[in-house]
């Protein structure tokens, strides 16, 4: 279920935010997969039921924008790529009006 | 008359604004939306707050959110009038009401459906207390583990 593309799993950009704690349901299913272990993503605007995605709101924000000011792919977020688009938008609006960085260094 | 749209303006005020400049700012825009039949329908002062970098050079800002509907040909004025002006640092107008239209739709037809298949499970439609309190404990359990 939880299959994912192993190269993906290198890519530890997520992992290292959410820990070890979701990891540990992971490998009691999947045994001895090898290149660390992945949580199934879901889309957080679907699950928490957001449907208006707003560009006011840094804190809901930040979380898809880390340190460096990128935006998260969502191939490492699990967002839809309904919500991925609205997000996408929300983001550059917030960045126009200096409440998210367009780079940080 | 066209029909009305809603819009949300976001405008930044130069930190150094005196508070008559913010109290005048803030007629100015009522009355440029008031005398083309427009409404203000919401306006929240955030107040001071770090800017995300510099604008020019300002460090800070003084924001401010205001929801109004109106006529589309009043938004081209409005922008060009917050342009000129030289207390505000920078402004962004949005038009939202199909947005939120949409959401409120999805929040609509979700309740709808939630409502049906709890009757359709043999329970009332509308959660009992006891649920939402079990429901809020999960919540705050998750955010612990997120965290």
């Amino acid at each position: 279920m939880s299959f994912d593309k192993p190269d993906q799993d290198e890519r530890g950009g997520r992992g290292g935010r959410s820990g070890g704690g979701r990891g540990e349901r992971g490998a009691g299913g999947a045994g001895g997969r090898r290149g660390g272990f992945r949580r199934k993503r879901v889309c957080k605007f679907r699950t928490e039921k957001i449907d208006y995605v707003d560009y006011k709101d840094v804190r809901m924000l930040s979380q898809f924008v880390p340190e460096r000011g990128k935006i998260q792919p969502r191939r490492l977020t699990g967002t839809s790529a309904k919500y991925q688009r609205k997000l996408q938008v929300a983001i550059k609006r917030a960045r126009f009006l200096a409440l998210l960085p367009y780079a940080t260094d | 008359m066209a029909a009305q749209k809603q819009y949300e303006l976001v405008y930044i005020a130069s930190p150094d604004a005196t508070e008559d400049q913010l109290t005048e700012l803030q007629s100015l825009v009522e009355g440029i939306v008031t005398k083309a039949n427009g409404t203000i329908d919401n306006a929240d002062v955030w107040g001071r707050r770090r800017l995300a970098y510099q604008i020019g050079r300002h460090k800070e800002g003084h924001y401010v959110v205001l929801l109004f509907s109106c006529a589309g040909e009043l938004v081209k004025e409005l922008d060009r009038r917050l342009k000129v002006n030289d207390t505000i640092i920078r402004h962004l107008i949005v038009r939202v009401d199909e947005e939120l239209q949409k959401a409120a739709r999805a929040k609509q037809r979700r309740d709808d459906e939630t409502r049906r298949r709890r009757v359709a499970r043999g329970l009332p439609p509308e959660p009992t207390p006891e649920e939402l309190m079990a429901k809020q404990a999960a919540l705050d359990n998750q955010d612990d583990g997120e965290i």
